[in-house]
């Protein structure tokens, strides 16, 4: 084997967005047929790094060298061309079509008029096999488990001739056994000299796959160690910065009175099948119910029937006393129901209008958004500029375009416009995802601080440090069900991982 | 004033397109477009020709403001035309059989047309909302059913007993129920009185419906759950509007003023509801909403427009021009504006992130300083 030569260099990679620079003056060296993870918070700048590698966005400043050569992408078909391909987080792929018909989607073979799907099958079960990642070329995509779809996704790129993998937060979908399942067929593709790059902020399983480890803060590189030198806490010390941010609460504000109970709990989707089921639990006021769960496991579900968006068709649900199963969505936040939703674009935001306008919905019918029927545009306005003010969201007035904010400061100006009109029961939903480690800060500190004055929060997450910090008590969701209910002052990740993923439920 | 120069950007160059269009097929058949178009304006600037125009413009105007509601929450109304048709024959029977207090008279007769109007398209509301029948395939079906229903009613039911059997007419209005015309505006603005055509008193009406419409949709809460229904579903549901309550309102709404728009011509020239009533104002409303963007504004000047090329195309016959050239233009217009604003709307946004982006830069540095 020669010596290893650099299979990627970036150096001095600038990105700005409004209002943010994602990467400023980034270096990153690559070495050929390694697994070179980066890492940093949500926010720090990973995802847009890669994006810029894989040329889907071009930087601002620097420059790009592949084996050497400098690049400039235009798109990602110049980076495919260049051997690079990316597994992104949420899979691109057609459920109703076999592995096969996915797998050429795109760069299907023809021989003349027709297309080739034999010799693309001979290749895909040739790429299987090298690689240890056996596929019945013939099924159905929505037949398989997630792991085996991202493994389609590996295979699809490996087929269009990448052998440098950018895989983007690659676990975060997956059970502990299908993570293990991911890095033996890495580490096999690093056998077969294939370079990876492999995104993500779980540090035990970076430092249990990564042979170099990038770290990245606030759009820079800060360090990049071998992992047999540093520990999970150096890692997350560099990570952060001088110190962890700890989202844990600091004594008990749990009073005994029921704000939200919900008993039985179930909703049918149109097949009828029960995305949620025989879900029992009370929030009482000032306390934080925590639910733990995989993505998919009728999360949303529960959060749109509690919000009345959808039908409860069994039990009931009552707040502060009243029975509020059959009433409408306007009613449950006219009483008080406040509501951080998980997507803030597809539930939370009219982006193209500004942002006075955003500040409104949900409250449109109050004082000061309104005057009787009509819209109170000074009042709104002036709130407007109350909750910039107040919440940190850094934006130049109240009249610019949602659109033109960053995640985080959208995200603030959502929690801001939910606080700032007292709720009994807030509702949130992933409230800190995809913002940056500040305004991750500023979100925590909100509903603590609103927790302390008698807030009942149903807080739903992925984020497991930001679960176990500021929930008093937890539960875990499981196919539609509460399988656990569980102290997070006490419970381990293991013990919760294991109930995410249904191991813990054998009865 | 860049903010104005920015947005006549897109219509202006759309008209400039289309006549570009209207001059290769001008000059196809061998005619030199100098000189239609030198015609068509010269002949416009009559008071008889303004008055012409402003007439055509006031059910385009009206209807173009049904659709315009329907627009705001990405539903589409294409029933307006059976709708204004449906309530043209009942409101010009039913002014046409009573005598009462003028006033009154004239409340009665607006009331009639934009109950049926809702009526018609409330059907079309709760069939979604029931159903989840599309709005664009119920309306398409209510319009046939409304040529029908407005065929049998007036032959068998609504005709002038006294009228005439080559030309079935709901009775005349009588004086009560008739609206006053407008030509005394010429003459208070130093213009000579149109002859032969009078500027038609319902204008009026054009611009309560504009005031209206402007009013409900950017100033009121209903407006605001409208607009945010429209730019994002599931945001404005989880707000608590309650989408299916939004979309019967809002069919009801739209058809209320789509009722309306068959009034210009019971008031106007017609003073009843006949056989050969004008046709196509409903479509050609989806036309000029998009001309004008839902604007209330930008439509009036659509309007206008479409009733200065419908007036203006006359006197292409008497110079030997094939008069179509101006359908063309109208098609033509549409498709360019509705093009180039989707230019000009990116360009915009770009703008409007940037400097948003450089003021948050300054923002934050001046806070960090």
């Amino acid at each position: 084997m020669t010596e290893p030569r650099d299979a990627v260099e970036l150096e001095g990679i600038t990105k700005t967005f409004p209002g943010v620079v994602a990467n400023d003056d980034v270096d990153l060296t690559v070495r050929e047929g390694e697994i070179h993870a980066i890492v940093g918070e949500n926010g720090a700048g990973k995802s847009t790094l890669m994006k810029i590698l894989y040329g889907m966005q071009s930087p601002d400043d620097g420059v790009i060298r592949i084996r050497g050569d400098v690049v400039h992408f235009r798109s990602p078909k110049d980076a495919i061309a260049r051997g690079i391909g990316m597994v992104h987080q949420h899979f691109m792929l057609a459920d109703n079509l076999t592995v096969l018909e996915n797998l050429v989607l795109g760069s299907e073979p023809r021989r003349g008029p027709a297309l080739d799907f034999e010799s693309a099958r001979t290749r895909i079960v040739e790429l299987g096999s090298l690689y240890g990642m056996p596929l019945d070329p013939d099924e159905l995509v929505e037949t398989l488990t997630v792991g085996e779809r991202q493994r389609v996704e590996i295979l699809k790129v490996l087929y269009r001739g990448a052998d440098i993998l950018i895989l983007d937060e690659p676990t975060a979908v997956l059970v502990p056994q299908e993570v293990d399942e991911l890095f033996k067929n890495l580490r096999r593709l690093k056998d077969e000299g294939v370079t990876i790059l492999f995104i993500s902020h779980k540090l035990e399983e970076v430092l249990a796959i990564a042979d170099s480890i990038t770290v990245m803060r606030q759009g820079r590189t800060v360090a990049t160690v071998s992992p047999a030198d540093v520990d999970v806490h150096q890692l997350a010390e560099l990570m952060v910065g001088s110190e962890l941010p700890t989202p844990e609460t600091t004594e008990s504000t749990v009073t005994d009175v029921v704000e939200l109970s919900v008993v039985g709990l179930g909703s049918r989707n149109e097949d009828g099948r029960w995305d949620i089921e025989d879900i029992t639990f009370d929030i009482h006021r000032g306390e934080v119910v925590g639910v733990a769960g995989v993505e998919g496991n009728g999360q949303s579900a529960l959060v749109d029937t509690l919000l009345g968006v959808r039908r409860a068709d069994a039990g009931s649900i009552s707040l502060a006393g009243s029975d509020i199963t059959e009433a409408s969505t306007r009613d449950r936040r006219g009483a008080g129901v406040g509501i951080i939703p998980a997507d803030r674009h597809r539930q939370g935001l009219l982006l193209p209008a500004p942002l006075w306008e955003n500040a409104m919905l949900g409250h449109q019918w109050l004082v000061p958004y309104a005057k009787g029927p009509w819209v109170d545009k000074k009042g709104a306005r002036d709130r407007t500029a109350e909750i910039i003010d107040r919440f940190g969201v850094i934006a130049p007035g109240p009249d610019v375009p949602a659109v033109a904010l960053s995640g985080g400061n959208q995200q603030k100006l959502i929690v801001g416009r939910e606080m700032i009109a007292e709720p009994s029961l807030l509702v949130a939903a992933h409230p800190t995802r995809g913002i940056d480690v500040g305004a991750q800060a500023d979100v925590w500190d909100e509903i603590r601080n609103a927790r302390r004055a008698g807030l009942a929060v149903l807080l739903i997450s992925a984020d497991l440090e930001e679960l176990l910090g500021l929930s008093d008590t937890l539960y875990v969701i499981f196919r539609g069900r509460f399988v656990a209910q569980l102290d997070p002052r006490t419970v381990t990740p293991d013990e919760l991982g294991a109930y995410m993923t249904g191991v813990g439920v054998s009865r | 004033m860049r903010r104005i120069l920015l947005a006549s950007l897109a219509p202006i160059s759309a008209i400039v397109f289309s006549l570009i269009v209207a001059s290769i097929a001008l000059m196809l058949v061998g005619r030199s477009p100098i000189t239609a178009f030198g015609a068509m304006w010269d002949f416009a600037r009559t008071s008889t020709s303004v008055a012409s125009m402003i007439n055509r413009a006031v059910p385009l105007y009206i209807s173009a403001v049904a659709v315009a509601v329907g627009f705001q929450m990405g539903l589409f109304n294409i029933g307006v035309e059976g709708q204004y048709l449906l309530a043209a024959l009942f409101a010009g029977w039913v002014g046409g059989n009573i005598v009462l207090w003028a006033p009154l008279h004239i409340a009665v007769i607006l009331a009639v047309a934009i109950i049926v109007g809702m009526t018609w398209s409330g059907i079309a509301g709760a069939l979604k909302v029931t159903r989840g029948v599309h709005e664009v395939i119920s309306t398409i079906m209510l319009n046939f059913i409304g040529f029908s229903v407005i065929a049998f009613l007036l032959l068998n039911y609504f005709k002038d007993p006294n009228g005439s059997s080559l030309n079935l007419a709901t009775p005349p209005l009588p004086p009560s129920g008739q609206l006053p015309n407008l030509n005394w505006l010429f003459g208070a603005l130093g213009f000579s009185e149109p002859r032969g055509i009078d500027l038609h008193g319902f204008a009026v009406f054009a611009i309560v419906v504009g005031v209206f419409y402007y009013l409900l949709v950017w100033r009121t809460r209903f407006g605001y759950e409208l607009r945010a229904s429209g730019i994002n579903p599931g945001a404005a549901r989880m707000a608590g509007v309650d989408p299916n309550r939004m979309i019967m309102n809002t069919m009801l709404i739209s058809g209320g003023v789509a009722g309306l728009v068959g009034l210009a011509a019971v008031f106007g020239n017609l003073q009843s509801y006949t056989q050969d009533f004008p046709r196509n104002l409903g479509f050609n409303g989806i036309a000029v909403a998009l001309l004008g963007r839902n604007h209330p504004v930008g439509m009036a000047l659509g309007a206008l427009l479409f009733g200065f090329m419908d007036r203006s195309a006359l006197i292409l016959d008497l110079k030997d021009t094939p008069k179509e050239v101006v359908t063309i233009m109208q098609g033509v217009v549409v498709l360019a504006v509705v093009i180039a604003y989707e230019v000009v709307n990116r360009f915009i946004e770009r703008l409007e992130i940037r400097s948003a982006a450089e003021a948050t830069r300054e923002a934050v540095e001046g806070a960090a300083a």
